[in-house]
């Protein structure tokens, strides 16, 4: 072998050839989406219950509804008591997950491949029927206020809380998907009950399971223990989609502060309400976000750390939601250089549209780095049945994995640019600070945000 | 995709005191560039699609990167160009910056973050100040201000050399052809001297209670042991007496203290074992107007009970259960943190066998009623420990009585 020469890095090779999950999908008699996925790898089975909703359907004045109800879910079901639930999960080494998001709310259960019918009966039963007692809702929401107070120590929590609420004001998407004491302290147990059967009906839910058998085998395996599953006629729907409602024009302020007297660091959001899953700009959102800040090497990270050292790090992104997600900046930097570090952040916001746009190089690096790097994300069986949840969820079609890099080539340097320009926005650019006001410093009213007024997080 | 994966056998157990975050800081300048690609760590990977990362801890630094198949030369060409030629390429003004960096992240991750120095005091109590485990790995504030460029120098030559190091490749590459690029790439490299040995083992200690104050809702009882050295005996069924105790509702504090009495918010155990030392753990947080001398007392008689009558076979029987399920899943990832190529050398640089896999669920499965009882009592019940009172500001009546105040920054 000849002496190495390290005057050029390795030119690499072609990618090798990457087969995406294929999807093989039936319909239930109760009308529940099932959508399964052979992953041959290691003996291991993942599922996801998905059903539409999340917290967006919390009803007005009752935010945290969902996610207590998902709290509950494993706290006993079908008589058994939330001990005995427990017991069979850690029997089965079972990994159980409840997640409530804007638009939905998703239980996953990944297990080895031997109890893989074992863990289907464990999620059908706790989520559709889960005991809701008094004295177990007691218990959990008591928890739950704990953590809320905890939450008010947490800067990061505390920011987001407050950005959000900042943007969407009385929009669902404003609402705290966890709560709020005082929103807690009047849901009682039959709100509980009533929210759960509006939400968990098979009509309208899918379940993924990807796993180490064949297709046919996965479907059966589904289709026998979920056929049991019934609609229940007298229960009124949950409100469809009530993210899609149009979101406020304007943020409530442009510069919020919530004082943390004795913070070590400041905690920035910055951004606006932006786009849906479904704007035909995804793939350019993606990439334009990569330059921005979605990746070590964006420009926002290589100026406000690996140049100035304001800050452990910084990322962006677009949090496309069936209804107008929020672009946001988040950050956190030390309290000196909050200025500094908020005008340069929103420069390079300003910049990318028009006077420094995204280069010929930078967008071919962005674009290599997510194709290229893709199939990273179906190495396991949970990334694997999550990813396909999603599909379901944006009503996106099974050859969605198969198209995203052709996708991904085709958008060329003026649509990253257009959709810069389109999508951030530096007239309604909105800032929320969590910190010190006494270590912020001068001039923070001088960035073109107007004065800072303060924001109550609500938590 | 093809994982790389690199361990230097250092951490913070191999600094002094007064450098202490040293060979954290120093994880940093590895992404600054080095003599043949001095503009960035991760641009040219990021272009070829790579996933990329390191991490530094009291025993070792490693270093991953996930390429597609295509791109493996690539991430073997900059990993040894930053194990043979950092230095050429290193500038103070890379130093200040990432030290800047580094400060931000101890504030954002420790001083921000509620509970964030706990582990600070925890691991100042258990250790002496001689001691390599005194202080945790991010470093004093201090301390990294006053490292030098040369102090960087001197700690590459000690540490950053074949010879110190352990590669690992996995995933879709052969074993021949793997060894030709590690030969290609790395064989060109002088092994360095043998790293100074690390004297320490597990300290005397007396018994310590202890207060400190934060900007927190809830107080929270830390309680803290000496325990077996990674793999030592007493290492796995600690471990599993950590799940027995806290692990999910049907652990007994957590039955006791969380779902039935309703005292605790939380509470979790862990067996944290190391090289040179384990520590055992318990952590309750109180539920709202609960003092922590109620969560002590239920968690001291827990631990009573358990080596006493040991757990029962359906305690054990679930605690093994979820342990081999989670061997089982770490091998669905060939990179990354806890993927297989980072077992793989976590095995052979702590055990000198990287296919101790089956030898370390054998552990596990070995544990029995009485072997748990035992290594409970010899090593948590009557010992000495160190009790941590975290409580919010200004409500110190909340911890354990006679406890001392103790300061950290």
């Amino acid at each position: 072998m000849s002496r190495l020469d390290r005057s050029k890095l390795p030119v690499p090779g072609p990618a090798g050839h990457f087969v995406f999950p294929r999807i093989e999908r039936t319909r239930l008699p109760n009308g529940l989406d099932v959508r399964v996925v052979s992953h041959r790898s290691v003996p291991v089975a993942a599922m996801v219950l998905l059903v539409p909703g999340g917290s967006s359907a919390d009803p007005s004045g009752q935010p945290g509804l969902a996610s207590l109800i998902a709290d509950l879910l494993d706290e006993g079901s079908r008589g058994m008591s939330a001990l005995e639930v427990s017991d069979r999960i850690a029997r089965i080494g079972g990994d159980l997950d409840v997640d409530v998001n804007h638009d939905s709310t998703i239980v996953s259960l990944t297990t080895l491949d031997r109890f893989l019918e074992t863990g289907l009966e464990l999620v059908h039963e706790i989520s559709t029927a889960p005991n809701l007692t008094e004295a177990d809702f007691g218990r959990v929401r008591q928890l739950r206020l704990e953590r809320l107070r905890q939450l008010r120590d947490h800067p990061s929590a505390l920011a987001d809380r407050s950005f959000a609420k900042v943007l969407y004001q009385s929009h669902p998407y404003g609402q705290p998907g966890y709560g709020t004491a005082e929103s807690l302290g009047a849901v009682d147990v039959d709100d509980v009950r009533a929210g759960h059967a509006r939400m968990f009906q098979p009509n309208g839910a899918t379940l993924v399971l990807a796993g180490d058998r064949p297709a046919d085998q996965l479907l059966a395996a589904a289709a026998s223990v979920f056929n049991s599953w019934k609609n229940d006629p007298s229960v009124e729907a949950a409100a469809k989609d009530l993210g899609r409602q149009p979101p406020p024009g304007h943020p409530a302020t442009r510069l919020g502060l919530v004082a943390r007297p004795g913070s070590a660091q400041s905690e920035l959001r910055i951004g606006h309400v932006a786009a849906s899953r479904a704007t035909p700009d995804y793939h350019a959102l993606i990439l334009l976000n990569a330059v921005l800040g979605g990746q070590f090497v964006s420009r926002l990270n290589m100026n406000l750390r690996e140049d100035k050292g304001y800050t452990y790090g910084v990322r962006t992104g677009f949090d496309l939601r069936r209804g107008l997600g929020p672009f946001v900046l988040q950050t956190s930097v030390g309290s000196d250089v909050t200025v500094p570090a908020l005008r340069e952040s929103l420069m390079e916001l300003t910049d990318i549209r028009g006077s420094r746009p995204v280069t010929a190089d930078e967008l071919a690096l962005a674009r290599s780095s997510v194709s290229l790097g893709y199939p990273r994300g179906f190495e396991t069986v949970q990334q694997v049945a999550r990813s396909v949840a999603q599909l379901a969820l944006h009503e996106l079609p099974d050859s969605y994995f198969e198209e995203f890099v052709p996708a991904l080539e085709a958008v060329t340097l003026q649509q990253v640019t257009a959709a810069a320009t389109q999508y951030l926005d530096p007239d309604r650019m909105t800032a929320v600070v969590v910190g010190d006001p006494a270590k912020i410093g001068e001039g923070i009213g001088a960035l073109g945000l107007g004065s800072p007024e303060p924001v109550i997080p609500p938590i | 995709m093809v994982a790389v994966n690199l361990w230097y056998h250092v951490g913070s157990k191999n600094e002094r005191p007064g450098r202490t975050g040293f060979a954290h800081l120093f994880e940093h300048l590895m992404f600054e560039g080095s003599k043949h690609h001095d503009s960035g760590y991760f641009e040219p990977l990021q272009r070829a699609g790579g996933q990329l990362n390191g991490s530094t801890n009291t025993d070792r630094t490693n270093y991953w990167e996930v390429m597609p198949t295509g791109a493996l030369e690539l991430a073997l060409f900059m990993e040894s160009d930053r194990m043979g030629y950092l230095l050429p390429a290193l500038t103070e003004e890379k130093f200040v910056n990432q030290r800047d960096v580094v400060l931000n992240e101890r504030r954002q991750n420790y001083e921000n973050r509620p509970y964030g120095l706990a582990g600070v005091a925890l691991a100042a109590a258990l250790f002496p100040p001689d001691h390599p485990y005194h202080w945790i790995t991010i470093g004093d504030p201090d301390d990294l201000r006053a490292a030098t460029l040369d102090d960087v120098r001197t700690f590459f030559e000690t540490y950053y050399h074949p010879g110190n190091a352990s590669l690992t490749l996995a995933g879709n590459i052969e074993t021949a052809r793997a060894l030709d690029l590690a030969e290609r790439y790395f064989g060109e490299i002088p092994r360095g001297p043998v790293p100074p040995p690390v004297h320490a083992g597990i300290p005397d200690m007396v018994e310590q209670c202890l207060w400190l104050e934060d900007r927190v809702e809830l107080p929270r009882l830390y309680l803290g042991w000496h325990s077996p050295a990674m793999f030592h005996g007493g290492d796995a069924d600690l471990d599993l007496s950590a799940d027995v105790l806290a692990h999910g509702k049907t652990s007994r504090l957590y039955q006791r203290l969380v779902y039935e009495r309703r005292v605790a918010a939380d509470v979790s155990a862990y067996q944290h074992s190391r090289e040179l030392s384990g520590v055992y753990q318990v952590a309750c947080t109180a539920a709202a107007g609960v003092s922590l001398p109620v969560l002590e007392e239920a968690i001291t008689e827990a631990l009573a009970e358990l080596a006493a009558t040991g757990p029962t076979i359906d305690e054990l029987a679930r605690a093994q259960a979820q342990t081999e399920a989670q061997f089982v899943y770490r091998l669905q990832t060939v990179g990354g943190f806890g993927g297989k190529s980072d077992q793989l050398n976590a095995y052979n640089v702590f055990n000198r066998n990287p296919g101790f896999f089956d030898g370390d669920l054998a552990r596990y499965r070995a544990v029995t009623p009485a072997s748990m009882a035992a290594a409970v009592g010899q090593w948590l019940v009557g010992r000495p420990r160190v009790a941590l009172s975290l409580v919010p500001r200004g409500q110190q009546q909340l911890a354990l009585a006679g406890a001392t105040e103790v300061s950290v920054s």
